[in-house]
């Protein structure tokens, strides 16, 4: 929708989603257009159902768009053969999802590291890489805790963690706090912060507000598309006294 | 500054102006960061004339000009009583907002959608200041739950605000 200049890591064109034929057919994205600059942290926003999880699907390369063309940090990769598009999942995407997605008999350092391991990394390097992302995302001392034993939270910034791995172009987020309570939220919400502050690149599909107000850029989504567009940072707006009902 | 607030602030002990103003402003943060420096010695001085305060005058510190304590007097201390009971609550005015959808849509002056998506853009952004101040203070700190009410009341609002736009998709009078 904006930044065309070239410098987008993820930049789609008329992407599309059709489930079902004929009568039955669902357009569940729905013709959008999408640019992601460098650095940028993008929000995505809608109801239930309104297609943004599986435009983050598309984006992620999880999921084959019906129509519509997809690039990470200029190339073309809605065309790879799965086993091209397995490798860019891997290596150049990270993914948190609502559920976390940790493997339970692995603890906390080993979920971390897989992705590395199974990149070819030796397993030194993996060691060290997971160990100093535990610490960045403030689980250093959770190291050898298997996720059942960690609270929502914590398994969440270790699924971040391990998004983190591979150092990827682009870390694409779906509900992360669908499922925290809201300390722990404010715990992630810190984390993508501190992401957005080294320079990650995110994208956020989320009904949480709280969320969305953390990013740049935050697009609203109906019926799989986009139906507004709001840049969120720059000219602050709110005397925070006002808003807290103090007068003058 | 509220009198009551002024009032309660001083109910813990006999105090200057500037112990007022630096216990205010430890317990709001950069919520209080906009309060005029001169704002409460007006109020003070308002409080005196009703008779809910005395003043006296002390000798004080060289480096402090403010050489004036503050105490309650007997109707002060009941005023604080009184308001510390009370249980009215300020509301968010909802209203205005639910008829400028209204009356916008009956008019036609602007498509309500339109309204909502603006209102929302506003608070999101308000959001963010709050929430980016919440997260500069020291967590359970007095400044930070005052920042956390300010952002779930806004989030009480963005919530509205969906079911605002839910209610105004595809109505026929819209």
């Amino acid at each position: 929708m904006s930044d065309t200049d070239g410098t987008s890591v993820l930049r789609a064109r008329g992407l599309r989603k059709e489930y079902g034929k004929q009568a039955g057919l669902v357009r569940a994205v729905d013709g959008v257009d999408v640019d992601v600059a460098a650095g940028e942290t993008l929000a995505v926003t809608g109801p239930s159902g309104c297609g943004k999880s599986t435009l983050l699907h598309l984006l992620g390369g999880l999921d084959r768009p019906s129509a519509g063309e997809i690039w990470l940090a200029g190339r073309r990769v809605d065309q790879l053969s799965e086993r091209a598009l397995a490798r860019l999942r891997r290596d150049g995407i990270g993914f948190v999802f609502q559920a976390f997605h940790l493997m339970e008999e692995l603890n906390a350092v080993e979920n971390v590291e897989l992705p590395a391991l199974l990149s070819g990394r030796s397993a030194r390097w993996a060691r060290r890489r997971a160990s100093a992302l535990l610490d960045q995302v403030g689980l250093a001392d959770r190291a050898r805790h298997l996720p059942s034993q960690l609270s929502g939270g914590q398994r969440q910034r270790v699924a971040i963690a391990r998004a983190l791995v591979g150092d990827p172009r682009v870390v694409l987020a779906d509900e992360p706090t669908g499922n925290l309570d809201s300390e722990a939220t404010l715990d992630v919400l810190r984390l993508f912060e501190s992401l957005h502050d080294a320079g990650q690149t995110l994208v956020i599909v989320t009904h949480d507000p709280r969320i969305a107000a953390t990013a740049d850029r935050m697009i609203s989504m109906r019926d799989g598309a986009f139906v507004d567009e709001t840049r969120l940072t720059g000219g602050t707006t709110g005397n925070l006294g006002a808003l807290a009902g103090l007068e003058g | 500054m509220q009198q009551e607030v002024v009032l309660a602030m001083l109910a813990k002990e006999p105090s200057h102006g500037y112990q007022l103003r630096a216990r205010l402003q430890q317990a709001l943060g950069p919520a209080g960061e906009a309060m005029n420096a001169g704002q409460i010695y007006v109020t003070l001085s308002r409080l005196e004339k009703a008779g809910l305060v005395i003043c006296e005058q002390t000798t004080g510190l060289p480096d402090r000009p403010d050489r004036k304590v503050y105490e309650l007097t007997a109707a002060g201390q009941q005023r604080v009583t009184d308001w510390i009971a009370d249980v009215s609550w300020p509301g968010p005015g909802l209203a205005e907002f639910h008829l400028k959808l209204i009356a916008a849509a009956g008019a036609r002056l602007a498509d309500p959608l339109a309204i909502i998506n603006a209102q929302r853009r506003e608070l999101l952004r308000r959001l963010r200041d709050a929430q980016r101040a919440a997260m500069a203070e020291p967590e359970r700190s007095d400044a930070a739950l005052l920042l956390e009410g300010i952002a779930g009341r806004l989030q009480a609002d963005l919530r509205w605000l969906e079911a605002c736009e839910r209610n105004w998709t595809g109505r026929e009078d819209r």
